[in-house]
């Protein structure tokens, strides 16, 4: 898993028209204070979704903290990514209780369905698969989670029927 | 008992809860009781730990109270009707009751709630409610009579209290060399990174009684002469995280916390939440420091202790969730009535999250010495479709595997440590026959192995060796010294990694080892997996008397292997199978046989 989040396909983005002015609040509420590397980073992510790019260089700007320490940090916590995500992130969890009940078989249905591998994004950017370790809710596994909402007891099946429920909202949404 | 006006009824909205549905019952009721035909109180509680009978409805009347299980939004109205109008009490769905016939769900007998005390029976974000249930008496307590920390420590210890978060360290020992360190600056961490795949007793006791936790760390920093708490709570739970904070306003607003606590005492004490980014070595009380300091996660060599010099060089107490909360309770009740639960050297009550192929999957909280059988037998009602057990996991990826012929053994530090496993967070992973245990040692390979913070050569190499060997045996890949170089490198990872993951890595291995070799040695000589999981080790036919012919799975098979004509016997071509299973899942004549 961590190994595939560093290991990024693309370049990262040093997209220059992002709107970073946003961030100045936060970075006034840590500005001086010790060991506000991860809360800084962590409120980049909630506001972009991701890490680009010009994160890194806004944050050594501002605390001094050379670039390379910054990468070291941001690759070494699974929470934080180097490339956009979808809209909607499918967290299967593959923590040892959803292991032995078979949470296997909910990854595969999601890879069958949006035709994906764990850390990939479908092309309309709707999903992002994901494989995590536990969220907590054991005694309801298999479980998995897509954005704040939870899902206990799932088989392959009922997985695959909430997906095509958020797909149809989406595409309703739309029209 | 306080006076009933009218019905209460009383919703579980734990993440557990939640994932289960009960947000959307307890919309459910709020609509009912906004249409005003059936007069009630709503309110709304935590996890009681009765997670397999989710959603959990309990309804106080002048009859007493009865818990619904399985309160979906589809059925909470008819539910309603008949146990507030027409009085009837739906035993179909109740799971345990008081006072009406007296009779407890047998998950509840045999429990002793100290740390869990009010999970499930209060709600969490009231701190009317909690206060009402002892909140804050300890630390009001003491400072009022001015108990000194040398007593407060003294009681600690006398208790026999040891840390809950995996080491089990006596907690008493720990504060006294905090309090010995000298500086004018301490910390109080609480360890909310509850990192053991399988394990969420944490979670649950942030969700359900976060004063508790707050009061827990209170009352160490007055014994260690700390001001400033710090709760690094992994991000994976919004609704702790939401709900610490919410519990640490309203201590504020009430001078709980903050300058001077409880307006007129010279101990001050903060508290903040830290949110973790994902990572499992944080854990480790030295890395979960690095972290705290916005470094990377990585372990380093003790001494110094965190008693000594721990973040920000600052002499440091670092304590589980689960030892905090158990901490008010002992100043309030005394140490001799903790210690009175338990055995010699492991004193009191211990939580642990039932999961895996058990019947009542949930937290339940023992005293220390009840036996690994009492505890998935009895509370946690045995195993799942009638099946065997076969071994339990203790102690998430540092522990390992005690199978079914030790299940007498008792639940306590030394006793577990006698197995090979270790108590660790108490996860209790149940599995029963349908489990291989090379791909569960496999599976918490991989785990340990991704999570390695990379620092030590062995934990690093040494735990990817291992994998790969493991990974070549579940393909049918195993040659005969496989087991003595697992061995070896199994050592050699032990004796020379700093922390404890990459010293408690090779556990799972080692115990599966020890109990269940014969099934290394059916995968390595056989090419068999007796649990029907290592897929490239089955071998899938068709049993001629039983096949109608119909072609499901002729038409099912991704890689066209199977022929035959409709009505025909069909038949796998061995040679392009690729084992994945889907004929055995379709046909439903159960003609397809594996082995
Ligand atoms: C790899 C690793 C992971 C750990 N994870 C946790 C954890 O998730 N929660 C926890 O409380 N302790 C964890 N510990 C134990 C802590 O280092 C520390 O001993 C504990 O928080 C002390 O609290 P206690 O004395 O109350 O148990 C972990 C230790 C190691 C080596
Ligand atoms: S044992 Fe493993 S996790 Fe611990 S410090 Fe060494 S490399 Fe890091
Ligand atoms: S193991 Fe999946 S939620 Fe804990």
């Amino acid at each position: 898993m961590r190994i595939n989040r560093i290991a990024v396909g693309e370049n990262i983005s040093l997209d220059q028209s992002l709107d970073m002015l946003p961030l100045e609040p936060v970075f006034k509420k840590y500005k001086n204070k010790h060991g506000s590397l991860i809360p800084l980073l962590q409120a980049a992510q909630t506001h972009f979704g991701y890490l680009p790019g010009q994160v890194f260089q806004m944050i050594a700007d501002e605390t001094g903290i050379p670039v390379a320490d910054i990468y070291g940090v941001a690759t070494f916590y699974a929470q934080f990514r180097l490339k956009p995500v979808g809209k909607n992130i499918i967290k299967v969890c593959h923590g040892t209780a959803c292991h032995v009940q078979n949470a296997n078989s909910i990854t595969e249905a999601m890879r069958n369905e949006l035709h994906l591998k764990d850390g990939e994004t479908t092309p309309d950017g709707l999903f992002t698969l994901e494989s995590v370790a536990c969220l907590g809710c054991c005694s309801l596994a298999p479980v998995m989670m897509i954005g704040d909402n939870t899902y206990g007891k799932l088989n392959g099946k009922s997985a695959v029927k909430i997906v095509r429920e958020i797909k149809m909202n989406a595409s309703v949404g739309k029209q | 008992m306080e006076i009933l006006t009218k019905p209460r009824v009383v919703v579980g909205l734990g993440s557990c809860g939640i994932a289960a549905g009960a947000a959307k019952t307890y919309d459910r009721l709020s609509a009912i009781k906004a249409a005003g035909i059936i007069d009630f109180e709503l309110s709304k509680t935590s996890c009681v730990g009765m997670c397999y009978k989710e959603p959990l409805v309990e309804i106080h009347d002048e009859r007493g109270w009865v818990m619904y299980g399985d309160m979906t939004e589809d059925r909470i109205q008819e539910i309603l009707n008949r146990h507030i109008v027409q009085k009837e009490t739906i035993e179909e769905f109740a799971v345990s009751t008081k006072s009406l016939n007296g009779s407890e769900d047998a998950f509840f007998e045999g429990q002793v709630r100290i740390a869990l005390r009010n999970c499930g029976h209060i709600d969490p974000e009231s701190l009317e409610q909690a206060e009402k249930h002892e909140a804050y008496q300890a630390i009001r307590s003491i400072l009022t009579t001015k108990k000194s920390s040398a007593d407060v420590i003294q009681t600690v210890l006398d208790s026999g209290l040891r840390g809950r978060g995996g080491g089990g360290f006596p907690t008493g020992l720990k504060w006294r060399f905090a309090a010995q360190s000298e500086g004018d600056e301490k910390y109080i961490i609480c360890n909310a990174d509850e990192g053991d795949p399988g394990a969420f007793m944490d979670r649950s006791l942030l969700e359900g009684d976060p004063h508790a936790v707050l009061e827990g760390m209170m009352i160490g920093g007055y014994s260690i002469g700390a001001s400033t708490g710090v709760i690094y709570c992994r991000a994976e739970y919004p609704l702790a995280i939401k709900r610490l904070n919410i519990a640490i306003a309203q201590a504020k607003a009430k001078g709980y916390l903050g300058e001077n606590v409880f307006g007129q005492s010279d101990f001050s004490f903060d508290i903040y939440v830290k949110e973790g980014a994902g990572a499992f070595v944080c854990g480790e009380e030295t890395a979960l420091i690095a972290s705290i300091e916005g470094q990377r996660g990585m372990p380093r060599k003790r001494p110094p202790f965190p008693a000594l010099s721990g973040l920000w060089q600052k002499p440091t107490n670092i304590n589980n969730v689960e030892t905090w909360a158990n901490i008010p309770w002992i100043i309030n009740h005394g140490a001799a009535a903790y210690a009175a639960y338990g055995t010699e050297k492991s004193k009191g009550t211990k939580v642990f999250a039932l999961t895996g192929k058990i019947l009542h999957g949930g937290l339940v909280e023992v005293p220390m010495g009840i036996t690994i059988n009492e505890i998935i037998f009895k509370l946690g009602g045995g195993i799942q479709n009638g099946k065997k057990f076969k071994a339990v996991q203790l102690g998430g990826p540092s522990g390992g595997c005690i199978p079914a012929e030790l299940g007498n053994t008792p639940v306590d530090y030394d006793s577990v440590n006698a197995t090979g496993a270790i108590m660790g967070s108490g996860g209790m992973v149940v599995m029963d026959e349908s489990t291989c245990m090379i791909d569960l040692a496999k599976f918490f390979l991989h785990f340990t192995q991704d999570e390695s913070c990379g620092k030590c050569t062995f934990c690093r190499i040494g735990t990817k060796r291992m994998l790969e060997i493991l990974e070549r045996i579940t393909e049918g890949k195993g040659e005969p010294d496989d087991i003595q170089k697992l061995e070896t490198l199994a050592y050699q990872i032990k004796n020379n990694s700093l922390c404890g993951l990459g010293q408690t890595a090779p556990n799972p291995v080692l115990t599966t080892l020890k109990y269940f070799r014969h099934e290394y040695e059916a995968h390595i000589f056989d090419k068999k997996c007796p649990a029907k999981v290592c897929k490239p080790l089955l071998h899938y036919s068709i049993d001629a008397e039983k096949c109608t012919g119909c072609t499901v799975c002729a038409k099912k098979c991704p890689v066209d292997a199977i022929n035959g004509d409709r009505k025909q016997t069909h038949i796998i071509n061995q040679a392009i199978c690729i084992q994945c299973g889907e004929c055995y899942t379709v046909c439903k004549f159960e003609a397809v046989m594996v082995d």
